[in-house]
């Protein structure tokens, strides 16, 4: 009847109906293992940052502008003490790297994890229930959906700063930022769990499970919610990769983490005042950590993509 | 179909409404006006007749109302920074902005489609998988990393093309272009390039997707077996089937274009929307953000119009009734 | 006309010699999909391929067509049609021109046509490109044969998109289509069953037709014994990529020789006479045995006071009519219009129609899945309520066995859910162990509980799904065309079943089916719907040997049947 909507096109075209499935060998490629072999190391080196970090970049007392804009430790003026050199505050720009991509995944994946729960409960509701509660559900996401994810974005933290001065500090920053992407990652897995609950609810398990008088709470529960959730997973997956990247983008526009608590996007925006001065470590270093990352992170969620495709199964 | 067009009107009327209101309450309530507007030493008594001369004291739906009514005859407001009309910031804006994005749809659409359908005639031959790859990259690159390191190579190290700024621009009837300059087409390259190689990548990989799906699709099964060529199948028949959801998607990327290029035109410094718009946000400049928000839901609901339009006529299911 | 010479007489249309298709990838050892498969189709003969699920039918189709897929392909044999000799050396069929030598007709008519194309452009380009006409005489020919196939204003039609015409038409428009280039041999992959039998009827007569006028060989490619019988002059009958038997219709349904042969035709529900029990391998197990004197004691002693009767008085069923959104479609559809009967305790009643008369909304309607708008429904005297609810008392059997049970379950898990719900087992190894005596009384090995669906066939996850039923020990089972999605062996299988299961507990039964002879094999009393409403009700025996509603009447006539072939007299009437 009216134009298919962006769901319907990058990402699922539909459920994977876990039709007659026979178990395929697994062959992972190689550049999939990388992908994931490099997350791991970096999302481990993150996690442990205050233990393997040579220096502490959070703390502003230690630093002496003595060793501001020092190169990395590889060039000839570089200090051994600094790898990647630092930053124009005399921050060790290594440290300040582990710290920053701590911060950067800890802010992607709540917030993948929030719109993720709130996403597949609403889309279950919707899907299951129908009429107003779908209606009303769907048409707040497509208002949500009228405004890119960077503007919504935007205009929460910059709400939030207008009215919460405190929304700045590193300590409620984070939550912000969390909230000001879920808001718009929640519609994309609704969308989806309800097109797929709209599918398993018309399949006969489910129809047996009502005639059996099942109450509807468990027949979600238990019967839809764990058909429905394969998109799901490849969603987060690709959805954590960009939620990283947003994050990234609002503290590079200066509406995210502060300089004082720096995440791998701050860290790119301090570095890009001094690109044209011939200092470019300071930029180059967290934009390549942050590209490598993200990467990872796509290279795998591109594979459970395929790899929950019915349609490539089917082949 | 009138009532489908009715639909969409309707859908439509509803998001301009609930983005009318998120900028009047950002108007109202966020960044308090009176003390936005009134002197730093001013008494109660004056802030109350403040309020009362702005009509704030009436009650909440009256004011929404009016805020309706000044938006339609076009009265944004005015900055609190520079205390202009926001509506001559955002008009003296504008075409920088609708410049570049129309010059990166143009190199995300010419460049993508065609790679996209190559990829999806064998897709797994050694190029697709190359490019499939490659627009991985693409996708995981952030725009102002991105710009970062053009900038860096072309500008920095090559001095080839300028980093920042639109180069000579010309009035054309109210309307600033920098399509009549050769400086101004070479401070395009760069932020043009930026803005396009993501939704490129997006492009590209929607239209591969699309085409193998429709590649193994019943009727085209069928005209196989009737023995059509494949350059007839594939370019004339498939291709036309695959670009149907393109469409949809082309009209939602210029949306988010006109989004992204917030973030490009503060690595280039390119005086557009964008720039005024993230200038707002850290001076907490509320009319400028309302605005800049009204006009993005404005031009998002213009598009969405525009698409259903061209898929009326492009949709013989949508065009034709059942005979 | 216009028609290439045809070549001369007693040179088949299609001559397939020993051949082989196999599947699999360099470096895994090769499967088989068609094996030393040999026969010959004369022009204006029409010859029906027929074999279960996986036979390999739809795989010489393909390869005939110049579809066969990437891992699939020929090692052996040879191919002529019509006298010209088919290369195979490269694996695929080199030097057939699919569309000129070979016509198509697919089995979905809904999506073999390209949306976004008028028929007239879909039928020219063929012509144009093998035939080198010009736009004028491609468009003239295409208005010919828009006649042939015998569709009402053509010129009007080829004008239009697919989504204008119905499933008959589209058909008869895909059918032009491989008539196009005047091929020698067509193959039409199951052509019917996507239609109604109405519609099916039709399309069949068109193909006998144009097999008779044109003298084009047609291979036709079906599962359906009745559609043989109807309108086929010679048959293949395949099994595991094998020819296990052909010859002329008659002979080979009449009488035939090799014991698959026999056993697949036999277990062919009949329309014209009523058996006991549907041909089929018995199934007795001592734990079969015991199994179902536990689940008969377990259900007489719990339905034994309660009854079975079901009431339907006056039932209305309307779709959409609710909008939340202004411009949509508010015009409700009335798919059940006033429909009433009973079930007696321990009957099996069947509801017959074609696809869209409203038999399945009215199961639905019984079983809670749809809110009727008016009209009462009683179970055992007491009447839902506007939500539907039975509790255990009605269970119901559902057509497609691949989506009727939960991937993620174990079956055992599945089968104890409900019995653990309504404490019908006092723990829970109790309920597993009666899911474990239920799949034993459906045929299956206890040890299935273990497994997950995919580890199972169609036919036993229907029979799970039978299992399933059963648990909540009901007195009412509402049968959804629980066997048309099975092969015809199978399908005998299941069909025994339920009637044990009648015999044994005393379960009421509504049998929905578009199938005619399945519903004589299985039913007491029929009711025959049409648009919403019930025009014949009667007795099984009277429906069929004396049906009173014209519809009645036109349905028994249309529908594909071995009656026309000469089988083996019918053992004494039974039930």
């Amino acid at each position: 009847m009216s134009a298919p909507s962006i769901e319907a096109a990058p990402v699922l075209a539909e459920a994977p109906a876990p039709a007659p499935r026979k178990r395929r060998r697994m062959r992972i490629p190689a550049s999939v293992i990388g992908g994931a072999v490099v997350v791991l190391v970096i999302g481990l080196a993150a996690a442990l940052a205050p233990w393997i970090a040579p220096h502490n970049p959070l703390d502003v007392g230690s630093f002496d502008l003595l060793n501001a804009e020092m190169p990395p430790a590889f060039m000839a003026e570089g200090d051994s003490r600094f790898w990647l050199g630092t930053d124009n505050q005399g921050r060790d720009l290594f440290s300040a790297m582990l710290y920053g991509a701590r911060v950067s995944i800890a802010i992607g994946g709540g917030a993948v994890l929030v719109a993720a729960t709130v996403g597949v409960i609403l889309g279950l509701l919707a899907g299951y229930l129908g009429g107003w509660v779908d209606a009303l559900i769907m048409r707040v996401g497509d208002v949500i959906l009228s405004l890119p994810t960077i503007l919504l974005a935007l205009l929460v933290s910059g709400v939030a700063r207008a009215v919460f001065p405190e929304a700045g500090t590193a300590q409620w920053a984070p939550v912000i930022l969390i909230g000001a992407i879920a808001i718009h990652e929640w519609v994309q897995y609704a969308r989806t769990v309800r097109a797929a609950t709209m599918v398993e609810s018309s399949k006969d398990y489910v129809r047996a499970a009502r005639v059996m008088g099942l109450p509807s709470i468990r027949i979600m529960a238990r019967h839809i919610l764990p058909n429905v959730l394969s998109p799901v997973i490849v969603i987060a997956t690709i959805n954590l990769a960009a939620a990283v990247l947003t994050e990234a983008t609002l503290s590079f526009l200066g509406v995210g983490m502060p300089p004082t608590y720096p995440s791998l996007g701050t860290l790119i925006r301090i570095g890009n005042e001094f690109v044209f001065s011939g200092i470019w470590w300071i930029a180059t270093f967290p934009a390549a950590l942050l590209v490598v990352l993200v990467l990872g992170v796509n290279i795998v969620g591109d594979w459970l993509r395929d790899w929950f495709n019915p349609k490539r199964q089917a082949r | 179909m009138l009532a489908a067009l009715a639909s969409r009107l309707a859908q439509a009327l509803l998001v301009m409404l609930a983005v009318t209101a998120i900028a009047f309450v950002m108007f109202r309530y966020v960044g308090d006006p009176v003390a936005m507007m009134s002197r730093e030493d001013a008494s109660p008594a004056e802030k109350a007749e403040l309020r009362k001369t702005l009509g704030l004291d009436r009650p909440v739906l009256v004011q929404y109302g009016e805020f309706v009514g000044r938006v339609a005859t076009g009265d944004l407001g005015v900055s609190f920074r520079n205390q202009r009309p926001v509506a001559d910031l955002l008009g003296e804006r504008l075409p920088a902005t609708l410049e570049l994005v129309i010059v990166a749809t143009i190199l995300s659409l010419s460049i993508g489609v065609p790679i996209g359908v190559l990829c999806a005639l064998n897709p797994e031959g050694k190029a697709a998988r190359l490019v499939q790859t490659v627009s991985l990259i693409g996708i995981s690159m952030p725009t102002f990393v991105t710009g970062i390191a053009l900038i860096l190579v072309f500008a920095v190290i090559l001095r080839w093309l300028p980093s920042f700024g639109r180069g000579d621009v010309v009035l054309v009837g109210g309307w600033t272009t920098g399509f009549l300059t050769k400086s101004g087409w070479a401070s395009l390259v760069l932020p043009s390039i930026t803005l396009a190689l993501y939704q490129l990548t997006l492009i590209m990989r929607l239209v591969r997707a699309e085409m193998i799906d429709v590649l193994s699709s019943d009727y085209i099964r069928f005209a196989r077996a009737r023995g059509l060529p494949a350059r007839y199948i594939n370019f004339h028949l498939a291709l036309r089937n695959a670009l149907m959801p393109v469409v949809t998607v082309t009209g939602l990327q210029i949306g988010s274009l006109i989004a992204f290029a917030i973030v490009t035109e503060t690595v280039f410094q390119w005086p557009g929307m964008g720039l005024l718009f993230i200038q707002a946000v850290s001076f907490a400049d509320v009319p400028v953000m309302a605005a800049y928000l009204l006009f993005v839901g404005f031009l998002f609901v213009v598009i969405n119009m525009a698409v259903d339009l061209i898929y009326t006529i492009i949709d013989p299911r949508l065009r034709t009734r059942r005979a | 006309m216009s028609s290439r010479p045809r070549p001369t007489a007693g040179v088949p249309a299609l001559d397939i010699r020993n051949l082989t298709v196999e599947y699999g990838q360099p470096g895994e050892p090769p499967m088989a999909a068609v094996l030393d498969a040999s026969l010959t189709i004369m022009p204006g003969e029409i010859h029906a391929l027929v074999g279960e699920s996986g036979a390999g039918k739809t795989t010489v189709g393909n390869a005939l067509m110049g579809l066969l897929q990437a891992p699939g392909r020929i090692t052996a044999g040879g191919i002529t049609i019509g006298g010209k000799a088919v290369d195979t050396r490269t694996g695929r069929t080199e030097g057939i021109t699919p569309g000129l030598d070979v016509g198509a007709i697919f089995q979905d008519p809904m999506t073999s046509l390209n949306p976004l194309f008028t028929i007239e452009s879909q039928l020219c380009e063929t012509m144009r490109h093998h035939l080198k006409l010009s736009r004028a005489a491609a468009q003239a020919r295409a208005l010919e044969l828009m006649r042939a196939v015998g569709i009402p204003e053509p010129e009007r039609r080829l004008k239009c998109y697919p989504h204008q015409l119905s499933g008959g038409q589209r058909q008869r428009v895909v059918i032009a289509a491989a008539l196009s280039c005047d091929p020698q041999l067509i193959v039409a992959d199951e052509p019917t069953t996507a239609l109604d039998v109405s519609v099916q009827a039709q399309i069949l007569k068109l193909i006998r037709a144009l097999a008779d006028e044109r003298g084009v060989g047609v291979l036709l490619v079906t599962h359906n014994m009745g559609v043989v019988a109807q309108v086929a002059d010679t048959v293949t009958i395949m099994l595991k990529g094998r020819v296990v038997e052909s010859g002329p219709v008659a002979q080979v349904l009449g009488a035939p020789r090799h014991p698959y042969a026999r056993s697949l035709i036999g277990a062919v529900p009949r329309i014209d006479v009523r058996m006991n029990r549907l041909q089929a391998p018995s199934e007795a197990t001592p734990a079969a045995d015991a199994a179902r004197e536990i689940v008969r004691k377990q259900m007489t002693a719990d339905t034994a006071a309660a009854g079975g009767a079901l009431e339907v008085e006056n039932l209305v069923v309307e779709y959409g009519g609710r909008s939340w959104l202004p411009g949509r479609s508010a015009k409700a559809f009335r798919a059940v219009d006033g429909v009433s009967f009973t079930v007696q305790p321990g009957e099996i009643f069947g509801l017959v129609g074609e696809s869209g008369c409203g038999k399945t909304t009215v199961a639905n309607a019984i079983a809670g899945l749809a809110t009727p708008k008016d009209g009462a429904i009683r179970l055992s005297g007491r009447e839902i309520g506007a939500r539907g609810k039975h509790g255990r008392a009605l269970q119901m059997v559902f057509q497609d066995p691949y989506s009727a049970l939960n991937p993620r379950l174990r079956v055992s898990t599945a089968l104890s859910e409900p019995i653990a719900f309504y404490k019908l087992a006092a723990t829970r190894a109790e309920a597993a162990e009666d899911a474990a005596v239920l799949l034993e009384a459906v045929g299956l090995d206890r040890s299935a509980g273990e497994r997950f669906p995919h580890a199972f066939s169609g036919g036993q996850r229907q029979r799970i799904a039978i299992a399933r039923a059963l648990g909540p020990r009901p007195r009412f089972m509402v049968c959804d065309e629980p066997t048309s999605s099975l092969d015809v062996s199978v399908q005998a299988q299941i069909l025994n079943l339920l009637k044990d299961l009648r015999d044994l507990t005393g379960l009421s039964m509504l049998f929905i089916s578009h199938d005619l002879a399945v519903v004589r094999q299985m039913c007491d009393r029929i009711a025959v719907m049409q648009a919403g409403k019930i025009v014949e009700l009667a007795d099984a025996e009277t429906l069929f040997r004396a049906p009173q509603h014209a519809y009645t009447r036109e349905l028994l006539s249309l529908a594909p049947s071995l009656d026309s072939i000469a089988r083996a007299p019918a053992p004494a009437h039974g039930a």
